[in-house]
């Protein structure tokens, strides 16, 4: 299902796009957010402009998907958009239209490890 | 009538307990923030009704949770903790220099007359204070900047800063103990720093006798005699009558001076406590046999008080922030273990009672007396 509002917009526009957003439960849980979220980015749709959306929208996030200090990717984090695993891709790239379109929400997902 | 509350931090999740001034009876509430770490939660001494929490994982970082209401409801407030400027290198494990990277805050220290006034105790090793009930922290870059900072390795638990005394009668003073690194104080407010470790020896590093490198695991201090110091080292329980400027073993008798928590009597400013631990091999208690340690004459001769604690196939381990004392009369002494249990003794550690058995393993523990 596509929250309503979602990807008005996409790519590269100069206009805002609407980017769903799928969070772990223990980050709905800290924000009080439901799985799913819409976040409004401005300009070219990229996991840096993603996070940047999501902390400034809520800001108790900030600091909990990418350290604060380096922007990189906490170590247990990973991000996924459809099929493809993008923890590893340049935060500058352009995510896929799927999700710029709001067709797929980005996925943030809190590894499995420990045992 | 009085109350206390205890402030329980454990690896998945805050509990809060309440009993009246009898201390039998414990309520229990929690967990807070389940399934995160929180490695310490502390109360406001300026207002009780203050509480923050250091809410931490390996996932998704660090988070400053605070409760304006003793604890019933928190909302989450600053976590941005950046060192000033280029953060420079401390030592790695394998003796390589490594850049000093933040991971989590494992001690808060409330001012004791404004509310608003809080420090953290980070690792990696610095001290932040937020004068803004923790909106916002500003790191005190003179204690990682000290020039021995690039000798500073990181103890078995992290490069963590763990203790922070503030001198009631000058809040300019103020002692400060890294894992480890060993004892910092100042006379500044936190601007310059300067190493007190004199007297502490530690075999297991180069040089025993370093003037930085000691597995300094906690040190706690008497209100009313502030320059007194107790120390659990990570061998040798230290004592110094000159606020850190040196220090004598005041082991004594003790069935084993290694150990993580320490407490001090809070109207017997020469009683204190100690959990004594087999060795830093073995993180259980020796024999099986859970015993707090009492001394009456500030350290050198010591007590065991074992009544009401187990005795036999016992193998938790009392971490170095999970030992308390509330201000009641008689004392009331608490600690947690890695077990889950927090016990409770409200006649001074005569006699023990757990108030709640089945935690997480816990990490820290604090008490407030209400009127």
């Amino acid at each position: 299902m596509t929250p309503a509002g979602a990807g008005a917009a996409g790519g590269t526009s100069a206009l805002t796009a609407r980017v769903r957003v799928r969070l772990p439960a223990q980050l709905q849980k800290l924000a009080q957010l439901p799985a799913e979220i819409v976040v409004a980015v401005d300009g070219a749709v990229t996991q840096r402009a993603v996070i940047d959306a999501l902390e400034r929208e809520h800001p108790v996030l900030g600091g909990t998907v990418r350290d604060r200090a380096t922007d990189k990717r906490r170590p247990f984090v990973r991000f996924f958009a459809g099929e493809s695993d993008l923890s590893n891709a340049p935060p500058d790239e352009p995510l896929p239209a799927a999700v710029c379109e709001g067709r797929e929400p980005f996925v943030v997902v809190g590894a499995i490890a420990g045992g | 009538m009085s109350s206390v509350r205890l402030l329980v931090g454990t690896r998945k999740g805050a509990f809060v307990l309440t009993s009246d001034s009898r201390r039998e009876h414990w309520e229990v509430e929690g967990p807070h923030f389940g399934g995160w770490e929180v490695y310490h939660v502390a109360g406001s001494k300026a207002n009780p009704e203050r509480i923050w929490a250091s809410q931490t994982s390996s996932w998704f970082g660090q988070v400053l949770q605070r409760s304006d209401d003793g604890g019933k409801t928190w909302a989450a407030v600053g976590n941005e903790f950046s060192y000033e400027g280029d953060p420079g290198t401390h030592l790695w494990y394998d003796g390589t220099p490594r850049p000093w990277e933040f991971k989590r805050v494992w001690h808060l220290e409330p001012s004791l007359d404004d509310p608003d006034l809080v420090w953290a105790g980070a690792e990696d090793a610095a001290l932040f204070r937020s004068e803004d009930g923790g909106k916002s922290w500003q790191e005190l870059p003179g204690l990682r900047l000290h020039p021995s900072g690039p000798r500073w390795q990181p103890g078995a638990g992290g490069l963590c800063l763990h203790t922070i005394l503030v001198h009631p009668g000058d809040p300019a003073r103020m002692v400060v103990a890294i894992s480890a690194a060993g004892v910092l104080s100042t006379r500044d407010g936190g601007s310059t720093w300067a190493p007190a470790n004199r007297g502490l020896r530690s075999q297991f590093i180069p040089e025993p006798e370093a003037e930085v490198g000691h597995c300094v695991h906690k040190v706690v201090a008497h209100p009313s005699r502030p320059d007194v110091l107790y120390m659990q080292k990570h061998w040798d329980v230290m004592r110094s009558d000159d606020w850190g400027a040196s220090w004598h073993e005041v082991s004594g008798d003790l069935p084993s001076d290694f150990g993580f928590a320490i407490g001090v009597h809070a109207h017997e400013p020469e009683t204190i406590y100690v959990v004594p631990i087999k060795s830093d091999s073995e993180h259980y208690p020796p024999e099986g046999k859970l015993r707090v340690y009492r001394s009456r004459t500030g350290g050198g001769e010591w007590e065991a008080l074992t009544e009401g604690l187990p005795q036999a196939h016992c193998y938790v381990d009392v971490l170095r922030d999970a030992m308390a004392v509330d201000s009641l009369e008689p004392c009331g002494v608490y600690f947690g273990t890695t077990g889950g249990q927090v016990y409770a003794s409200a006649d001074a550690g005569d006699t023990w009672a757990p108030a709640v058995s089945n935690l997480p393993a816990v990490l820290s523990v604090e008490a407030q007396t209400l009127p």
